[in-house]
Order: C-alpha cells, then structure tokens, then sequence
C-alpha cells in the first residue's frame, strides 16, 4: 500500500513550555487507512494532530519531516485534509448559514461557483443524515442540537474529498447514543470515499472499533503502535495494558 | 430499610421558544444510606433538573422529596441550611467556578468554616486529613486551581464534598471530562469513600461503563421520565425499555481478538 503521510522525527515545542509537547515521532499513514491516536489528557494527540493539519500556532517549534508522498502538492487543510473538532459548536460561525459554511469551503478547494458550492452543501447535509437538508442548510447554529452540529462540522470537513479526515475527541462531548451514531457516521463516510482517518481518542473501546492501527502516546512520546487486533490481545507495554483494563465495558 | 432518600412525582416545565415543555414529568425514585443509585439517560432526558432540584437550585412544579426524614422540598432559611452539610455534589468541572487563582487549602476550608466543622486551630489539619483522605499530597494545599490537573481538581471537589460527612453526594457527570486512566482512580476512590463512610450517592452519567461499576442500582432516563429501573447489572445486562437498550448498544466494547498461541 503507497503512504499517503510519512512523519519522521516529528517534534514541537510550544513557545514558553519546559518540555516539547511531542518529540520523536515517526509514523507512516497509509491511503485509505484508519489510525487510532490514544493516550492521556495532555500526552500530545491534539499537537500531532494540529501539526499534521497544520494547524499549530505560529509560535510552535517544528523539528523533524512531516511529508505526503501520496500528494503531488503541499497539503492543505480544507482541501487535502478534513478536520473535526472536539467542540461542535466552535468550528462553526454562529451567524453565517449553515450551508454556506459548508459551501464555502467546497467554494474555496474546488474550483466551483457559489450557486454549484450551495447544490453540494445540500447534497453532504444529507450525506451526514441531517433531516431536511435543503431548510437545514438555511438554519444556523444555535437551532441544532450538538449532534447535529458535529454533523455540519464533519460535513464541512469531506466536502472537498480530502484524502484524509482527522477527528480529534469528535464525539467526547456527545452522549453515549450520539457518539455511536457519529462514529458509525465517520466509519461509513471513509469507507465510500476511501479516506484515511485519524481518530484521537482518550476511549481505547472507540478507537478500537474504528481503527486498523492504533498508535499510544505518553508525555509527547509513542510509547507503541500495533494493529488494533495485535495491540487489543498482546499489548507490548504497560501503559497500553493499562488504558486496555482502565475501559469499562459491560461484559466481564 | 428506610430510604436516606425519597423522591415522589418531580415535576418541571420549562419553555423553549414560545412552546412549553416537561423537562421532568413525575420522577420518582429512592436511595438508601450507602446506596449508589445511577441517573442514566441521553442527553436532555432531565438528569441535571431532578440534580438542581435536590440541591434546591431550581424549584420543581410539582412533586415532593424527603432527605434523611424531612421534607427537602419544603425546608427554607435555617433548616435548610442545616441540611446542607448533608447533601453535598460534585459536578463534571466542579473548581471551573471558582477564582483559579485561590489555593487548594481555601477551597478546603470553606465548607469547613461556613458549617463550623471545625475550628480555626483546628482546620490546617483537617485540610491536611482530608487532602489525603482523597489520595492528595498534604502540600497541594499550598497550590492554585489553575496550577492542578483535572484529575487532581477532582479530587479537591470530593475533598471537598466530604468535608462535611455528608449523607448523600449528588454526582454529575463527575468523571465524564477525565481521562480513562484518572476516570478509574476516581471511581475507586469513590468506592472506598462509600464503604467506610456509608455516604450514599446519586451517580448521574450517560456512560453504563462507569455506572457498571460503581452503580448499586440504575434510573432509566428518557424525555423527562423514568422509563425503567432496578438492579444496575441486570438492567444493563436486559434493559427492558428503548432508550435503554440504545444506551447499552451504543456503548463500545473492546472488540474480542482471538488470542494466537504465543
Ligand atoms: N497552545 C499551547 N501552548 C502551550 N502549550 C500547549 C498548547 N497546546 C497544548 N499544550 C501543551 O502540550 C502538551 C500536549 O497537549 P495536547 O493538547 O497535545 O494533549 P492531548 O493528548 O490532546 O490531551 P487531551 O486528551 O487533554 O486533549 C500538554 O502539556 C499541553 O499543556
Ligand atoms: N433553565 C432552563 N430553561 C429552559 N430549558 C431548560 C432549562 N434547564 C434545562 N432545560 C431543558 O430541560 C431539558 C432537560 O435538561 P437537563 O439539563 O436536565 O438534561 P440532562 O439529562 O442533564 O442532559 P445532559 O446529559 O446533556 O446533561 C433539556 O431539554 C434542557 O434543554
Ligand atoms: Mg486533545
Ligand atoms: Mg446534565
């Protein structure tokens, strides 16, 4: 399978902290493939994350490579790279249509007139499975539930086909029943457009039922990368062990 | 046994635009002294309301409730603030309301100085027992709000929250914004609190992981009204009603991977 990101070394360092937020990271993300990033409040998902989307502060330090054999250009988020947010109310503009936030960005990444942008809008609320996609794209988003927020957000996010989406703790803030719907929603939409996913999640019990692979980070490190079937039955450190016996299932 | 606990027909209507609806339509339900009842419903089922009313925060519309033999509802002025050293919360941010900048020690020291738990003499050590009653280090006391980490915060809160020997502490999605790891410690800790102290909770949660473990009993949610109820292992092991049966399926599971000969 050809790489479509390869990290080597990755490092960064927020301007005034002590320590780097994420040292040393080398990974490889295949097309169409489904990464899991797990780890503890603060181990650096959300900065490798923000640092692939390029999405880091200016005042960040970057040290190491972050390249995209798979483009033939630099990658762009928006364009190349689909992002969802933990908040689903943040990533959108209060006062702006929800359809023309969507539009917008299939405005600005393809090359599309606004009337062609507005006809695609409607056409991904529905793909996300909002109800009334054509009154919906007129709403705003106060008048949603946060749900059907995060709905807009990842639909914002795939309009202009990015070859990879990033959903960082997407559904941490729904509950239990909008989560699963969210999740079966993400696994649906990067099947049918062979997307790669990276799922951030702190819950090893969701990002195991949506991921091939599954990558462990620990005070900026990756303490362990495995398959999700490997890593689930033989985890090779005890951090991994530990998050593994920390989920609280219902079985057992 | 007589319940610590007794809530009857809770009601509360509230509008939204210019329609009005129930957010809480006849609740009732019961816990007894070092009980765990888990409240379990999606979002906007009306878990916080019955929370906010207990904790008289907000004033139901109909519907009654009695606490460790009085009528709870009723209780005004004085009595009331009798009761409160009784009834204690902790809720998902608890500290995000207070000043980041007080210490530790103050957070610790209201509720022991407001309901004369302890006198002044005697207060730098109470701060220190129960700091450490909570897994803390005794030198976190000297420590800000902001400088702690949410895992820590919430141990505050539940310092806290017992420095007064509650009855009953009301839980409001007091884990859902820490990491697994932390979530786990807090939950212990909580189990421990219960088993030596015989403090009774009401655990309100959307997540039937944690209610699994910690949850004596379970009060199923749903548009404002308890759609079914009973013991928290079987319930979650054959819900009965709808929602919960949603609420089981959407939990996620570890998948199971055949373990190869190694
Ligand atoms: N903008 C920033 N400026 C300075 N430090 C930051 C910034 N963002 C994050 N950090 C620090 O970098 C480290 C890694 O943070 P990061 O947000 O990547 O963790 P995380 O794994 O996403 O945690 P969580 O599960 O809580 O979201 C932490 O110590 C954090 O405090
Ligand atoms: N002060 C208020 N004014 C108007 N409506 C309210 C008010 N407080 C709560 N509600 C509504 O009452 C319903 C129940 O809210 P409540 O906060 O009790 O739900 P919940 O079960 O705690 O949900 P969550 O899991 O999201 O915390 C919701 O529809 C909510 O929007
Ligand atoms: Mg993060
Ligand atoms: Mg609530």
């Amino acid at each position: 399978m050809s790489a479509l990101l390869e990290l080597r070394g990755l490092g960064v360092r927020y301007s005034g902290a002590a320590t780097a937020a994420l040292e040393g990271v080398d990974l490889a993300l295949a097309a169409g493939e489904r990464l899991a990033v797990i780890g503890e409040s603060g181990s650096g998902k959300s900065t490798l994350a923000r640092a692939i989307a390029g999405l880091l502060p200016r005042t960040a330090r970057l040290h190491g490579t972050i390249t995209w054999p798979g483009l033939d250009h630099p990658a762009r988020n928006g364009r190349d790279i689909g992002f969802v947010f933990q908040d689903p109310g943040s990533s959108l503009d209060p006062v702006m249509a929800l359809g023309d936030q969507v539009a917008e960005v299939a405005h600005a990444n393809l090359d599309m007139g606004w009337r062609a942008a507005r006809r695609l809008a409607v056409e991904l609320l529905d793909r996300v499975k909002l109800p009334e996609p054509a009154a919906l794209a007129r709403a705003y988003a106060h008048q949603l539930s946060g749900g059907q927020k995060q709905r807009v957000a990842i639909a914002a996010a795939i309009v202009a086909r990015p070859k990879l989406l990033i959903a960082d703790e997407a559904t941490s803030a729904l509950d239990t029943i909008v989560q699963a719907e969210i999740v079966a929603l993400i696994r649906a939409l990067v099947t049918e457009d062979g997307m790669a996913l990276i799922f951030v999640s702190h819950d090893i019990g969701l990002a195991a039922n949506l991921a091939d692979r599954i990558a462990v980070f620990r005070h900026g490190r990756m303490v362990e990368q495995a398959t999700t079937a490997a890593l689930v039955a033989r985890p090779r450190t005890d951090y991994s062990r530990a998050l593994l016996v920390a989920h609280l299932g219902l079985e057992a | 046994m007589s319940a610590l606990l007794d809530v009857q027909g809770l009601s509360k209507r509230y509008r939204r635009g210019d329609k009005e609806f129930a957010a809480l339509d006849g609740v009732s339900f019961s816990i007894a002294s070092g009980e765990t009842l888990a409240l379990v419903g999606p979002s906007g089922s009306g878990k916080s309301t019955v929370a906010r009313i207990l904790l008289r925060l907000v004033e139901p519309d109909g519907g009654g409730a009695r606490f460790d033999g009085e009528d709870l509802l009723a209780l005004r002025g004085a009595a009331l603030r009798a009761i409160r050293p009784k009834l204690q919360m902790v809720f998902q941010d608890p500290l995000a309301a207070f000043n980041p900048r007080a210490a530790v020690a103050r957070l610790i020291d209201d509720p022991l100085r407001i309901h004369g738990i302890a006198g002044r003499a005697a207060r730098p050590g109470a701060i220190a027992a129960l700091l450490e009653r909570v897994g803390l280090a005794p030198e976190l006391a000297g420590r800000r709000v902001h400088e702690i980490s949410g895992g820590q915060r919430q141990r505050v809160a539940i310092a806290r929250a017992i420095a007064t020997r509650p009855r009953l502490i009301v839980l409001d999605e007091a884990v859902a914004a820490l990491d697994v790891l932390v979530r786990g410690d807090i939950l212990r800790l909580l189990m421990e609190l219960q088993a030596e102290e015989g403090i009774a909770y009401l655990f309100i949660s959307h997540d039937l992981g944690a209610v699994r473990a910690i949850a004596h009993r379970i009060a199923i949610m749903d548009g404002g009204r308890v759609v079914e109820q009973g013991e928290a292992r079987a319930v979650i092991a054959a819900p009965a009603s709808a929602i919960g049966r949603a609420l089981v399926a959407a939990t996620p599971e570890l998948p199971k991977f055949r373990e190869t000969a190694s």
